[in-house]
C-alpha cells in the first residue's frame, strides 16, 4: 500500500511523484524578458549604491540592471561574473532580503525593493545558456595551487587563480564537487541540477583539475599539499555538527539535518527519501528552515521547528521564517530540548533574563517519529598546525592563515557570515592575494 | 460643478476637449464613439480633392518612443490624409453632425495650392452642416512632397494667400493649422491673421525619425528596408508646443488671434496649461490613440475639480492667464536668489542629486559616510538639477532668500528686482553711461 501523509513512522513517497516535483519547483521562478524589462526600469541607478555596498562580492548592481534595461543581459552577466563567478547560484540562494534588497532605496521609499536577485538570475541564466565561458585565461604562470574543498569558496578561488594563468587542482572529500551548493542548499532553490551545471560552466575556464574522494586528514595531508604545490587554499567548510547532549539523542529516527538534506539533494525524484508523519526540527538557522520546509514538501503531516531563543534572535531571516510558516511549518520559540523519548521530544520553556537564557521549568512534549538536529555546524578535520580564532581557522583580511603559503576562506575561516556569497568573496580575494604572493 | 462649456471662434462645445484631425477622426464609426465617450468636438481627418483618394503605405505607419514600462512618450507617423473617397466622408460628416448637434465638428482640408480646388471643396463641406474648417498647412510627410501640408505652412505668403481664398469662399469659421517645422512660429501666425483666419491651431507634428534598426541599418518605422521621416507627436512634444502657443499669444501682432492648442495633451492638467498660455481649447490625438477615447472622462473630471477648487466658473477665465508672465530672459529678476533644501525625512538616499551636482554642476551637495546629503549654500547656484533628478516628489525644494539676506555663495545682500538690462556686467549698460 502506498504511503500518505498520515502513514505512521518514517515513510518515503507520502505524496505522488508529480506533487513532489511540483513542490520542489523553483521557489522564485525566473523572470521572462518583459518582466525583466519592467523590473529593471525600477532601478534608480543610485550613486555609490547601497545595494552594491551590501553585496559581499560588491557586484555593480546599478550597472548590471542598466545593462538589462538596455537589452544587453549578456553584458550584465559579465558585470556580475567579474565579481562573483557563482553569480548564478547566488542569484538563487542569497538572502537578498537581508543584503542588497534590504538596503535598496526603493525598499526605503515604497517597501518594495527592486528584485535584484531575480534580475541577477535573468542575466546570468542568459549568458550561461550560451554554453561558452565569458573569461579567458592569462598566459600560463607555471605555478600550481591546491584548493581543498570544491564548495563556493574553493570554486571561486580556483576560478580566479585559473584566470590568472595558474594551474589548480581542487580536492574534495565527497564523490561530487559543489560543496553546500550540491549537498546543502534547499532543493527548491536550485532545481534542475543547477549546482552541477554551474560547476561545469565554471570549470569551462580551463586549467582546473578536480580530484574527488580525497579528505584532508585522510588521504591528504597539508604537508604533502604544500610540498607539491606553490600555494594551498582551504575551503573545507564546516564538516562537523554540534552535539545534542540530551537523553535519547541517538534514538532511531533522530538524524542530523545536514545529512538528511544531503540525501534529499542526491535523490533523483525525492520519492525515495523517508520522512516522518510527525517531524520535529531542533534549531533556528537556515538549515533548520530548509529541513522543516522540505519535510513538509515531501508530505510530512505535522512539522514543528523549535528554537530555544526568541524570534528576534533567530538566525533565519524573517523571509525564511515566513516561507516556513506559509508551507505549514509551526515554529515554536523559546523552548529548549530536554529529552528525546520513543514518542517524541520533551522541551522546556525558556525566557531571556538580562540577556541570559534561563529555563522556566515548564515542560511539554511534541510527538515525533522523525527528529532532525539543526543546531549548528562546526569546523572539523582542519590541520592541527593552523591557529584558530574562536572555532574557525584564523585568517587575516587577505585570507592568509597562520601558516605561510596557506590561505583559507568560506565557512571554515574566521570573519564574515556563513553565506554562499561571502564564501565566494573570500575565495576570490584569497586568489588575488595568492596571485600577488606568487609574483607571477 | 464648474461649467466646462466652450465657445471657440463661435463654435460651441460642451467642453474644450476636441480630438485633432488624425486617425481617430477618420470616419463616422470612430467619431460617434468619441462623442459617446464625451469628447466636446472633433476635427475630422483631413479631406483632399475629389477623385482617386490618396494611398497609404501598407507597412508600419507609426513608430514610438517609450519611457519606463513601455509608457508611450512619443509617436511618429507617416500616414497621409484620408484615403477614403470624398463623398463617403462628406456623407458621414453630415450624418454625424445631424445626430450630435451639440458637439463641435470641424473639417480639416488639404487641397493643392490653387484657388479652384479650394473653391470646389468648400461648398461641399458647408453643405454637411459642419461648424468650421481647419486648413492643414502642417503635415510634414508625404503630402509636403506634393506641395501641400507643411510645404504651404513653411511659406507665410502661401498661408496668407490660401487663407484669403478660403475666407472669400465660405461663411464658416476658418482655423489655420500651423507646422512647427519653421524657425519662428510668429511669422506663419501673422500671415494667417493677415489672410483673415479666425484662429490658428498648433502644433502639427515635428519632422522625426524615431529610431534606427541596428541590424538592418534602416530608419524606423521601416518599409521594405527603407524609411522616411514622419511627424512626431505625443507627450514628448508638449514643451515645444507650449512655447509656440505662448509665443503667438504674447506677440502683439497676434495676441488677439484665437488659438486651438495641440501637442501632447494627455491629461486635464496638460489642457489647462495650454489654455493658461493662451489656447482657447485643446485638441488631442496621441493620448486617445494610446488609451482609447475614455481618457476624456478624466480630463473632464480633472478640469472640473481644478476649477471648483480655484473658484473658476468658466474655462475662459483660464485662457491666457499665464501669458503676461511669459517674458524674455532679459526681463528676469537677477536678484531672485534661491537655495536647494533637501528634506532629510523624505530622502531615500539614492545619491542622484549628489552625483548629478558633483559630476555635472557646481559641487554644491555634500555626502557623508552614512549617506546624508546636504546642500552647500556657499556653492549652490539654484540650478534646480537636483530637484529634477530626485525620484521623490517634494523631497528637494528651493528656498527663496529674503531681501536683505546675504547669499553665502556671492557674499552679496539680496536686493529688490533688477534684470540684465541694468546689470553692471552688461556692456550695453556701460555704453549708455
Amino acid at each position: 500500500m502506498p504511503s500518505d501523509p498520515l502513514t505512521p513512522g518514517l515513510a518515503a513517497g507520502r505524496l505522488p511523484a508529480d506533487q513532489i516535483a511540483a513542490n520542489f519547483a523553483d521557489l522564485h521562478p525566473p523572470l521572462d524578458d518583459h518582466q525583466a524589462l519592467v523590473e529593471s526600469d525600477r532601478c534608480y541607478f543610485c550613486h555609490d549604491a547601497p545595494c552594491m555596498q551590501a553585496c559581499p562580492t560588491t557586484i555593480d548592481i546599478p550597472l548590471f540592471i542598466r545593462q538589462i534595461s538596455t537589452g544587453t543581459p549578456e553584458a550584465a552577466a559579465r558585470t556580475i561574473f567579474a565579481q562573483n563567478i557563482l553569480g548564478g547560484m547566488c542569484a538563487r540562494v542569497c538572502p537578498t532580503e537581508t543584503l542588497c534588497e534590504e538596503v535598496c532605496v526603493r525598499e526605503v521609499a515604497e517597501g518594495k525593493p527592486v528584485e535584484i536577485g531575480r534580475l541577477q538570475r535573468f542575466a546570468t541564466d542568459r549568458l550561461m545558456a550560451r554554453n561558452s565561458h565569458p573569461f579567458e585565461r592569462a598566459a600560463p604562470t607555471g605555478k600550481h595551487v591546491a584548493v581543498v574543498g570544491a564548495g563556493p569558496a574553493g570554486l571561486a578561488c580556483a576560478h580566479r587563480l585559473a584566470m590568472k594563468g595558474h594551474e589548480v587542482t581542487i580536492y574534495d572529500a565527497r564523490p561530487k564537487a559543489g560543496g553546500l551548493n550540491e549537498f546543502g542548499i534547499a532543493a527548491y532553490k536550485a532545481p534542475d541540477d543547477f549546482a552541477q551545471k554551474e560547476l561545469d560552466w565554471v570549470l569551462g575556464i580551463g586549467g582546473i583539475k578536480v580530484v574527488l574522494g580525497k579528505r584532508l586528514g585522510g588521504d591528504l595531508s597539508l604537508e604533502d599539499l604544500q610540498r607539491d604545490h606553490d600555494a594551498v587554499f582551504l575551503g573545507i567548510g564546516l564538516a562537523g555538527v554540534n552535539a545534542l547532549a540530551i537523553d535519547g539523542a541517538d534514538r532511531p529516527g533522530v538524524q542530523d539535518a545536514v545529512d538528511w538534506i544531503a540525501e534529499l539533494r542526491q535523490s533523483a525524484d525525492k520519492t525515495d527519501i523517508p520522512v516522518g508523519r510527525r517531524v520535529v526540527v531542533i534549531g533556528g538557522g537556515m538549515t533548520a528552515i530548509d529541513a522543516a520546509v522540505q519535510t513538509r514538501l515531501l508530505g510530512a503531516d505535522e512539522v514543528t521547528m523549535v528554537y530555544r531563543r526568541d524570534k528576534a534572535a533567530m538566525a533565519a531571516s524573517e523571509f525564511e521564517q515566513n516561507l516556513a510558516t506559509s508551507k505549514g511549518v509551526r515554529i515554536i520559540y523559546n523552548a529548549a530540548p530536554r529529552e528525546i523519548t520513543d514518542t517524541g521530544v520533551v522541551f522546556v520553556r525558556t525566557r531571556s533574563e538580562g540577556g541570559k537564557l534561563v529555563e522556566t521549568g515548564e515542560t511539554f512534549e511534541i510527538a515525533a517519529d522523525q527528529v532532525l538536529r539543526a543546531i549548528g555546524q562546526t569546523l572539523a578535520g582542519q590541520p592541527e598546525a593552523l591557529a584558530l580564532e574562536g572555532r574557525k581557522i584564523a585568517v587575516d583580511e587577505h585570507g592568509r592563515t597562520s601558516l605561510a603559503g596557506v590561505w583559507a576562506g568560506g565557512d571554515c575561516a574566521s570573519g564574515g557570515d556563513d553565506l554562499t556569497v561571502t564564501a565566494v568573496a573570500e575565495g576570490r580575494d584569497a586568489a588575488e592575494d595568492i596571485h600577488a604572493a606568487l609574483g607571477a | 460643478m464648474a461649467d466646462l462649456t466652450s465657445t471657440f471662434v463661435g463654435i460651441k462645445s460642451p467642453n474644450p476637449f476636441w480630438l485633432a484631425s488624425a486617425p481617430p477622426t477618420d470616419k463616422e464609426y470612430n467619431v460617434r464613439r468619441a462623442y459617446q465617450a464625451g469628447w466636446g468636438g472633433v476635427v475630422w481627418k483631413t479631406l483632399g480633392e475629389d477623385g482617386p483618394p490618396v494611398v497609404n503605405v501598407n507597412g508600419p505607419r507609426y513608430g514610438a518612443i517609450y519611457g519606463p514600462d513601455r509608457r508611450l512618450l512619443g509617436l511618429n507617423n507617416i500616414e497621409l490624409i484620408t484615403d477614403r473617397p470624398l463623398d463617403v466622408n462628406l456623407r458621414e460628416i453630415k450624418a454625424v453632425k445631424r445626430d450630435w448637434p451639440d458637439r463641435a465638428l470641424v473639417v480639416s482640408l488639404m487641397v493643392p495650392c490653387e484657388e479652384e480646388p479650394w473653391k470646389r471643396i468648400l461648398p461641399l463641406v458647408e453643405e454637411t452642416g459642419a461648424d468650421g474648417v481647419e486648413l492643414n498647412f502642417g503635415c510634414p510627410h508625404g503630402m509636403a512632397e506634393r506641395g501641400m501640408g507643411s510645404a504651404v505652412g513653411q511659406v507665410p505668403e502661401y498661408i496668407e494667400m490660401v487663407t484669403r481664398w478660403v475666407k472669400q469662399n465660405t461663411r464658416m469659421p476658418v482655423i489655420v493649422k500651423l507646422t512647427p517645422n519653421i524657425t519662428d512660429i510668429r511669422r506663419p501666425a501673422e500671415a494667417a491673421k493677415r489672410g483673415g483666419a479666425d484662429a490658428v491651431s498648433l502644433i502639427n507634428t515635428i519632422n522625426s525619425i524615431t529610431s534606427v534598426d541596428l541590424d538592418n541599418f534602416a530608419p524606423e518605422p521601416t518599409i521594405d528596408g527603407w524609411g522616411a521621416h514622419g511627424g512626431y507627436c505625443g507627450p514628448a512634444v508638449k514643451p515645444i508646443a507650449l512655447n509656440m502657443v505662448a509665443e503667438i499669444a504674447r506677440h502683439p501682432e497676434t495676441a488677439d488671434l484665437p488659438i486651438s492648442g495641440i501637442g501632447g495633451v494627455s491629461t486635464w492638467r496638460d489642457a489647462a496649461e495650454f489654455m493658461a498660455l493662451g489656447a482657447g481649447n485643446v485638441q488631442v490625438c496621441t493620448a486617445a490613440m494610446t488609451y482609447g477615447f475614455k481618457i476624456v472622462q478624466e480630463m473632464i473630471s480633472g478640469l472640473s475639480q481644478y476649477m471648483d477648487e480655484k473658484g473658476i466658473s468658466s474655462v475662459d477665465e483660464i485662457v491666457g492667464r499665464a501669458v503676461p508672465k511669459v517674458k524674455d530672459w532679459n526681463d528676469l529678476n537677477l536678484n531672485y536668489v534661491t537655495k536647494a533644501v533637501i528634506d532629510q525625512d523624505s530622502c531615500i538616499k539614492c545619491g542622484r542629486c549628489y552625483i548629478a551636482c558633483e559630476d555635472t554642476s557646481h559641487q554644491a551637495i555634500a555626502m557623508s559616510d552614512d549617506r546624508v546629503f546636504t546642500v552647500k549654500d556657499e556653492e549652490c547656484v539654484a540650478c534646480n538639477l537636483c530637484v529634477n533628478v530626485c525620484p521623490v516628489e517634494g523631497c528637494i525644494t528651493m528656498r527663496q532668500l529674503e531681501i536683505g539676506e546675504t547669499d553665502p555663495r556671492t557674499g552679496e545682500v539680496v536686493r529688490e528686482y533688477a534684470n540684465w538690462t541694468t546689470h553692471p556686467n552688461n556692456p550695453a549698460v556701460k555704453a549708455a553711461e
